[in-house]
């Protein structure tokens, strides 16, 4: 398990000992990703955080036209391994959940204790440091900058 | 009255039983519930569900068949689960003072009839 933050590390770690995910990637609505476990390269990373902020922001979308509120998360069922994407509000923003889970687990066990995540999350948020923007000309810079902390490389 | 609100209505009639649901044991999730405030029916789906899978699968391993009840005790009373067919769990959350031979009684004989 790798964070950006020190502060992540806790609530993550809590999460992946009692929700026993295989993958879980922790990024921005805007796809930067803020803490990741399990996955092996960065450009599995990079995938599944451009497709997983792409997906969220189409449901979201989607729920705006049908004049509902946000859903609350969506939940991939597969025969070995299913997957759950789930956006939340955070001191720094909104984020997204991305975790892969296997029959080792459940649905029930993985949302039960990402929502306990989210609240230790918001709990330890350092409230000092102002929400940064980022900028077009440092997207690059800032993209490897967080996948070699990432991967420790 | 649906059957499912039916068999929650007969248990939640029991003395002592502060809520009952039932749970899928392969998701973990709340199919229906009767529960008093202050009950958090998501996590005692979710983890009763898993405790039933797990025991389901221990039991497999070990080569005897699954439990048929189990009764969880606590300081301040009592988780009761009855697995089903068709992966789904019917779970009491009973007081200290609950009339639990009746509850098991009531709790089998609705499982039975689960799905």
């Amino acid at each position: 398990m790798r964070a950006l933050e020190p502060w992540v590390e806790a609530p993550l770690q809590s999460f992946l000992a009692e929700s026993s995910a295989r993958l879980t990637l922790l990024m921005t609505t805007s796809g930067q990703v803020v803490a990741q476990h399990g996955f092996g390269r960065s450009l599995d990373v990079m995938t599944a955080a451009a497709l997983g902020a792409g997906i969220v922001a189409s449901t979201e979308e989607l729920a705006r036209l049908m004049g509902a509120p946000r859903f609350e998360a969506l939940v991939h069922h597969g025969s070995r391994q299913s997957c759950m994407l789930a956006a939340f509000a955070t001191p720094r923003g909104r984020w997204i959940g991305l975790v892969v889970f296997g029959q080792e687990t459940s649905a029930g066990i993985v949302q039960l204790f990402f929502d306990q995540m989210v609240q230790q999350l918001a709990d330890a948020a350092p409230r000092e440091q102002p929400q940064v923007p980022m900028l077009a000309e440092n997207f690059e810079h800032e993209l490897d900058a967080s996948l070699r902390a990432l991967f420790g490389r | 009255m649906t059957p499912v609100q039916a068999t929650l209505d007969r248990i939640t009639r029991i003395p002592g039983v502060r809520g009952a649901l039932i749970a899928s044991t392969s998701d973990g999730l709340v199919v229906a519930e009767q529960l008093m405030d202050g009950i958090d029916g998501r996590a005692a789906a979710a983890l009763t569900g898993s405790l039933v899978s797990r025991l389901a699968r221990t039991a497999e391993g070990a080569g005897v068949r699954p439990p048929v009840f189990l009764h969880l005790r606590g300081e301040d009373g009592s988780i009761l689960a009855a697995p089903g067919i068709q992966e789904l769990v019917l779970v009491a959350v009973v007081g200290p003072d609950a009339n639990l031979g009746l509850a098991r009684l009531e709790m089998l004989d609705a499982a039975g009839q689960l799905g």
